[in-house]
């Protein structure tokens, strides 16, 4: 921590309240994929982790390099970019398998299937 | 200049990362920039047609509104969690909405909008009548979800994808 | 004075983030199903490539974040795989 000692308070105190509040969200999304009861909410739960859970650590720790290295430090971009980008395609196809196991299994909770386009007739 | 770079918005991107990843360097932006084009001209291989956006005001305008929802349905999300489902009164469900959008693009913008707002999880989409599936974690009534689809985001997407 | 703040902050989080993690994997060994599991490996990795940027943030070195892209893309590639084999596994039974 030695190499903190002469941050300034204006970089200090929004970089450390960004790093409780995103820390803390994140937990909470945790918390609620403990508590939560059924799949479907749960599927909510990591997007608090994921959306300003994420943003949030990203942007203190953009702050506090860009002030010791003295430029703009711009590499969390890129995960901050790649999380956002590949959060959606994982929970979609996890929510898609979890209404297929359900529909295969005829549970009452999950809405209908769409009705399928005609097969073509094999000759 | 569009056969040398057929796909600028990607080039430019890749090359932005690879600077990003590397450090700025005269070095490594020949580099990124040889394998951004590289790669502009693999894509145009794969994928003939080329992605066009219009309006630059509106998905501005887009960014900043779902920049907010986030920020709104995070803290909502957050509190549901904290109070315990309001003691047991939070009801979650399925909303259908149909959607105008058709372009694939717009569809992924769509998707990953949905997805990242923390309460609202996209489930399904069919291609062949354009209904969209969605699961909503505090499910008030259906006509609030399906008029805040279609009238927040859908129509700024419309905007921008012709 | 700014240092001992930033020493708070930085606690605060890596333990928040470590008992995140461990409410993750609480879920992987519970289940009951094996959708849940593979969502709470995606929030694990999530939550560990989060501890790693603070760890970063707190030793002052920007090589923790190689290493916090590197489990980011890994957890994507496992769960979209993990999840693809739920859907397409049942088909072949």
């Amino acid at each position: 921590m030695i190499w903190m000692q002469n941050l300034p308070l204006w970089v200090a105190l929004p970089a450390a309240l960004l790093v409780v509040a995103g820390s803390t969200l994140t937990l909470l999304g945790t918390l609620g994929l403990v508590t939560l009861k059924s799949f479907y909410d749960r599927l909510h739960a990591p997007t608090l982790g994921t959306s300003w859970g994420t943003a949030a650590i990203l942007l203190a720790s953009m702050l506090v390099f860009g002030w010791t290295e003295g430029r703009l430090v711009l590499h969390e971009l890129v995960i901050g970019i790649f999380v956002m980008v590949t959060t959606p395609v994982t929970l979609m196809l996890l929510g898609r398998a979890a209404l297929y196991r359900d529909r295969g299994e005829g549970s009452a909770e999950v809405p209908e299937a769409p009705p399928e386009p005609a097969p073509a007739e094999q000759p | 200049m569009t056969r040398m770079v057929p796909h600028p918005l990607l080039s430019l991107g890749l090359l932005a990362m690879w600077l990003l990843l590397n450090g700025p360097s005269l070095g490594h932006a020949l580099l990124g920039g040889a394998i951004a084009l590289v790669a502009g001209w693999a894509l145009s291989a794969l994928e003939p047609e080329r992605l066009r956006l219009r309006r630059p005001g509106a998905m501005l305008r887009l960014f900043g509104i779902v920049g907010l929802d986030i920020i709104r349905s995070n803290i909502a999300v957050a509190g549901l969690i904290l109070t315990r489902d309001r003691k047991g009164k939070r009801r979650s469900g399925f909303v259908k909405v149909s959607l105008r959008l058709r372009d694939p693009a717009a569809l992924a913008v769509l998707s990953i909008i949905v997805t990242a707002t923390p309460g609202t999880a996209w489930l399904e989409y069919d291609p062949e009548t354009g209904v969209l599936l969605l699961h909503v974690f505090d499910l008030v009534s259906e006509e609030d979800w399906q008029h805040l689809i279609r009238d927040r985001y859908e129509a700024l997407l419309l905007e921008v994808f012709p | 004075m700014t240092a001992t703040l930033m020493w708070g902050a930085l606690t605060w989080a890596q333990f928040a983030l470590a008992a995140a993690a461990c409410l993750a994997s609480w879920r992987i060994l519970r289940g009951p199903r094996a959708q849940d599991r593979i969502l709470g490996l995606d929030t694990l990795y999530v939550t560990v490539m989060l501890l790693f940027v603070v760890t970063g943030l707190r030793v002052g070195t920007s090589f923790f974040f190689e290493a916090a892209l590197v489990i980011g893309l890994l957890g994507f590639v496992a769960t979209v795989a993990l999840a693809k084999f739920l859907i397409r596994g049942e088909v072949i039974e």
